[in-house]
């Protein structure tokens, strides 16, 4: 049974190995177009699984380019920071720590938590996850330069492209995401349809 | 160098940097109620208590830990401790005992943050927590016991 | 592995409890208590170590030590045996205490055994007349130098709670006499209480080790610091039988607090001031494996071949009736494979030792199973006559068979390392994914059944065909085999209690190069899968309800097998219906003399069984301490559970082990524990094991439950990576 969940995970998971292209290389028949297309490219970000398995929209973070359930099991708790004596930090600390005893690492940064669930990604498509970066009322009050800055300069989204021994990083680089997200932001903030 | 309180005393530690709490408290401080099970953040057995919260002794370098405030299983004391020690007593919890002082502080914690937990609040702060007896019904009945003599 | 108590080996170990009280009670009773697990450091090596040789022992403040023969590791043997000697001792249980004995095949041989070793859940069994035997004759010592100090007859002396009474009015704690008491004969024939006479037998004693393993203080061979101590940790191959081609150390040298950096015929061993130093280094090794020796099998086409194997005769192990059921007219003929992989024990503590070698003699101290085939894996490794080595038995932190080496695979490594060392301290130390990956597994075995039901819907034939490899093969125990048989390879696939008409077990042997070992319950980890799993589906197709289906299979003699099961029956309220969302399922296993009959609750929670109550009968005999045994069914019902529902080794690419740690060999978690009740059949017959029988019961039960509310069948396990068919 965990197999086929684990087959049907790996099948919604979007594909891991991706360039990130420049937005010098993206177009569009008009700036609302290309904005939209922009945002598809930061898709490639969005939907990588170390961003998302942390942006859960039910129940608590995955693990994994596979994006299984995390091991311990995991609860969101009150302050998307884990349960009453089993919270986020009770395991992740303030870098990543490679293994002594075999090959990874147990991720960390400070701070370490979920994303709060109206930014809950999983599942979603990218016209939804664009819709709720946009709004304040789901993303933390930020407008559009609060977003920028947080794509181009926040320590917990870079990490999606330093996360340690054995796993796999974000395709490009934050600085990267962060050109593209004010390409983004110059063309209009365009989301993509449906 | 690190300098860290640990169990009340303050230490400065003249290890690798990169060693893990968990070696420094057992092979450096000879304090070995800290268990090592997995190196891997899975079984919970060197739980100790940084800054008033749980945490994985293997995963956490000394380094990471200046000016930190370490308590491990020796150094516990307080109400809730108190009672999880009383409740683990009165039903005879461990069978091997190797990583009873892991659910011992794990327990202790919840406690202290939730002090009538639900069998639900129970599974999720313990569960990360391994116990390879399957002490876990007396464990949860221990945790339930506890927290009614705290209420007293 | 079934191993029967006899008379004469009671009647063998009473010569030797003699010396036994004898020896320790001259001189020693007013020393310091015998190295044992209680003990934080063992002691500086001395030149001739002088066994203690004792059973009991009495401290000058009452206090009443009992030297367990058998290991502890929680199935509660100190507890058990502690209160064996109280209870014939007339001890306050707040005077005892308990220690582990020192390995000593003669002195503490398992009278079920004939050499020292805790396994087959025999500990309390064979213990049951010895130590009690123990507690009769220290008293009546006591009793009798009273009787001379005070000048009365012993007769009106009275012995209770730990109190030396006469009514005279004079009064006494044991420790006043024990010196005196230890110059009298040993009495030929103590009077054992009979069992109205029992004060702590059949009470919840608290646990002698419960303070200790609660507030931290309980020491494990981890926590023994021998001066000087070298700490090691061993790069090993990542294929079973693959040896070391070449490696670089260059790098692993340069960590400061690196010693030396030695091969050894398992790996390549690094010795360093402490753990960290080791770890680090380890890592940074370079190794070359050759594989040419090894065993480069995938597990998939290991368990290929044993469903081939099991799909010929094999070898009868049992045979009754005759098999023409399965051709008479109107017959229906039922088949199913199953297939059960390798299992890890995967304990919490992973193998660990301290070992001091000295010129001309050595010792050693950790949690081992059979200490007297340690302690000569040692003596010959080392060179050394076997007197001169020392093996001192810690507590451990779980074992499930994992520490019940009949190759002294461990305790040779443990010699090896201070071979290639020299004189000095080591403590070598595992890590899990050396636990993980290294071997001694519960076999991969596949049974392959048919059934046979008439047009009345009665089982009239029964054939299980079971292909698995043998754990006693090539070891020390090799000797328990007899005409080539492993009976641990199909224990509890025969003398089954129902009446199948036509019965007929057999076997077939594998041969891999992948270690393996019991793990606990052995054989029945699997056959009493099978077998409960089939015989549910057996009465299914017959439209039978499982609990009055196997009530009415059983053998007019089966009746202790009848109690559990109607016992378990009535706790659980048992209906035989799927309610609302759940459903129920149950199975009957013994195993090592212990009859367990389990029922369980579970739910659907998106395809995963989530398993909410479970209930329990079991007769082990009298029940020495009703809260241990409930321990021990409610601990090997989620063991088991663990089990089914998660676990297995898999081989990949060459053979490598392909798991590592608890994330990818996964262990039941709290909120995977069902809640347990436990009903405990009154019984005056010899007490029986409680370690393992509470774990063969469990799978089946979830299995067939499963099947009830879903309609699958489990074919395979563990039941989350193998849907079920339906």
């Amino acid at each position: 049974m965990l197999r086929m969940t684990l087959m049907a995970a790996v099948l919604a998971a979007p594909a891991v190995a991706q360039e990130l292209r420049a937005p010098d290389q993206i177009t569009g028949a008009n700036d609302a177009a290309r904005s939209a297309a922009l945002f598809t490219e930061m898709g490639k970000v969005l939907q990588h699984p170390r961003c998302l398995n942390c942006h859960p929209v039910t129940g608590g973070p995955t693990q994994g380019d596979d994006m299984h359930p995390h091991n311990p099991p995991i609860v969101r708790g009150e302050a998307d920071f884990g349960a009453a004596g089993l919270n986020c930090n009770s395991c992740h600390g303030t870098e990543n720590i490679p293994y002594l005893t075999r090959t990874g690492s147990i991720p960390g940064h400070d701070p370490w938590q979920l994303a709060p669930v109206s930014m809950g990604w999983q599942g979603r498509s990218l016209a939804e996850i664009c819709a709720q970066i946009k709004d304040p009322a789901r993303n933390g009050g930020k407008d559009l330069a609060a977003i920028l800055d947080h794509h181009a300069r926040d320590g917990l989204v870079g990490w999606g492209w330093a996360p340690g021994e054995g796993r796999t990083p974000a395709p490009g680089s934050q600085q990267l995401f962060g050109e593209l997200t004010r390409a983004w932001i110059d063309t209009g903030a365009v989301c993509p349809a449906g | 160098m690190t300098t860290l309180t640990i169990n009340g005393a303050e230490r400065t530690l003249d290890v690798d940097p990169d060693t893990p709490l968990l070696w420094v408290l057992r092979d450096e401080l000879r304090l070995t109620g800290t268990k090592f099970g997995c190196g891997v953040a899975q079984c919970g057995a060197c739980t100790v208590m940084l800054n008033g919260m749980p945490r994985r002794a293997c995963v956490t370098p000394i380094r990471t830990l200046a000016g930190a405030d370490v308590t491990t299983i020796e150094g516990m004391s307080g109400r809730e401790y108190d009672a999880v020690q009383a409740a683990w007593r009165a039903l005879d919890v461990p069978q091997c005992g190797w990583c009873q002082s892991g659910q011992v502080m794990s327990a202790t914690m919840l406690l202290q943050q939730l002090p009538a937990p639900t069998d639900q609040q129970i599974d999720e702060a313990m569960a990360g927590n391994i116990c390879r007896c399957a002490t876990y019904h007396r464990i949860r009945t221990a945790i339930h016991d506890a927290a009614r003599t705290l209420e007293g | 592995m079934t191993i029967a108590t006899s008379r004469r080996g009671f009647l063998g170990a009473t010569s030797g409890l003699m010396i036994a009280l004898a020896l320790p009670l001259k001189g020693r009773a007013q020393d310091a208590p015998p190295q044992g697990a209680e003990q934080a450091v063992p002691p500086a090596l001395a030149p001739a170590p002088v066994p203690p040789n004792a059973f009991v022992h009495i401290a000058p403040d009452d206090t009443v030590t009992v030297i367990v023969k058998h290991i502890e590791f929680g199935q509660g043997p100190l507890t058990g045996l502690a209160t064996l000697v109280a209870e014939e001792l007339d001890a306050d249980w707040a005077q005892v205490r308990g220690a582990l004995a020192h390995a000593d095949d003669t002195l503490y041989a398992n009278l079920a055994f004939g050499m020292q070793g805790t396994g087959g859940s025999t500990a309390l069994g064979n213990s049951f007349l010895q130590m009690r035997g123990a507690g009769a004759a220290m008293r009546q010592m006591l009793v009798e130098t009273a009787a001379e100090a005070w000048g009365v007859p012993a007769a009106e002396i009275t012995v209770a709670k730990g109190r030396i009474t006469h009514p005279s009015g004079k009064e006494s704690g044991f420790g006043a006499f024990a010196e005196a008491a230890a110059q009298r004969p040993v009495p030929d024939n103590p009077t054992l209480k009979t069992s109205d006479q029992w004060v702590l037998i059949g009470t919840d004693l608290p646990k002698l080790d419960t303070a200790s393993k609660t507030d931290g203080t309980a020491m494990f061979t981890l926590d023994q610091f021998p001066e000087g101590a070298q700490v090691v940790v061993i790069e090993r191959p990542t294929s079973f039988g693959a040896t070391v081609a070449s490696y670089d150390d260059a790098e692993a040298a340069k960590v400061a607090g690196v010693r030396a950096i030695r091969p050894l015929p398992q790996g390549v061993a690094v010795y360093a001031d402490n753990t960290f130093a080791a770890l680090k280094a380890r890592k940074a090794l370079k190794v070359e494996w050759d594989l040419s020796a090894a065993e480069t099998r995938t597990s998939q086409q290991i368990m290929a071949e044993a469903s081939a194997a099991a799909r010929e005769a094999g070898r009868t192990v049992e045979e009754t009736g005759d098999l023409s059921g399965f051709d008479a007219p109107g017959a229906t003929v039922i088949e199913a494979e199953y297939q059960f992989p390798y299992l890890a024990h995967a304990p919490m503590e992973t193998l660990d030792g301290v070992v001091t070698l000295a010129e001309g003699s050595a010792e050693a101290s950790y949690g081992c199973q059979f200490p007297g085939i340690d302690r000569a894996a040692l003596a010959k490794t080392l060179g050394l006559p076997m007197e001169s080595v020392r093996v001192n038995v810690l507590l451990a932190g779980g074992s499930f068979g994992r520490r019940a080496q009949g190759t002294a695979h461990f305790a040779t490594e443990l010699a090896e390392v201070a071979k290639a060392g020299g004189p000095g301290s080591y403590k070598l130390m595992w890590t899990r994914e050396d636990d993980i990956r290294g071997g001694y597994y519960r076999p991969l075995s596949v049974h392959r059944m048919r059934g046979a039901i008439d047009a009345e819907g009665r089982i009239t034939a029964w054939e299980n065909v079971i292909a698995n490899q043998s754990i006693m093969a090539g070891t020390a125990m090799e000797a328990m085999m007899k005409d080539g048989l492993d009976s641990s390879s199909y224990e509890g696939s025969i003398g089954l209690p129902y009446d199948f008409g036509g019965f007929r077990a057999a076997w077939r042997q594998l041969k891999t190069g992948v270690p393996v070992l019991w793990w606990r319950s052995v054989g029945s980890t699997h056959t009493a899968l099978a077998t409960e799993m089939f015989v549910d589906e057996l009465l299914e197709a017959a439209g039978k309800d499982p609990v009055q289906g196997r009530l009415d299979l059983l053998k007019p003699d089966a009746a202790r097998e009848r109690a559990v099961i109607e016992a378990v029956r009535d706790l659980a309220g048992w209906t035989g219906k799927v309610q609302g969302d759940k459903g129920y399922g149950m199975a009957f296993a013994k195993s090592f003399g212990t009859y367990v009959a389990q029922i369980v609750e579970l739910e659907n929670r998106d395809g995963r069984p989530q398993v909410t109550r479970a209930w329990c009968a079991v007769d082990c005999g009298i029940p020495v301490n009703p809260n241990i045994i409930r321990a021990q069914m409610e601990g090997g019902i989620g063991f088991g559970l663990g089990a089914i529902l998660h676990s297995q080794i898999t081989l990949g690419e060459n053979g490598a082990v392909q798991e590592s740690n608890y994330d990818d060999y996964p262990s039941l978690r709290i909120h995977e524990m069902p809640q347990v009740e436990v009903t405990i059949i009154k019984s005056d017959a010899d007490p029986t094991g409680v370690g393992e029988p509470g774990v063969p019961p469990i799978g089946p039960a979830v299995a067939n439950a499963w099947r009830a509310l879903t309609g699958q069948k489990t074919r395979a396990l563990p039941m989350l990576q193998n849907p079920g068919v339906v």
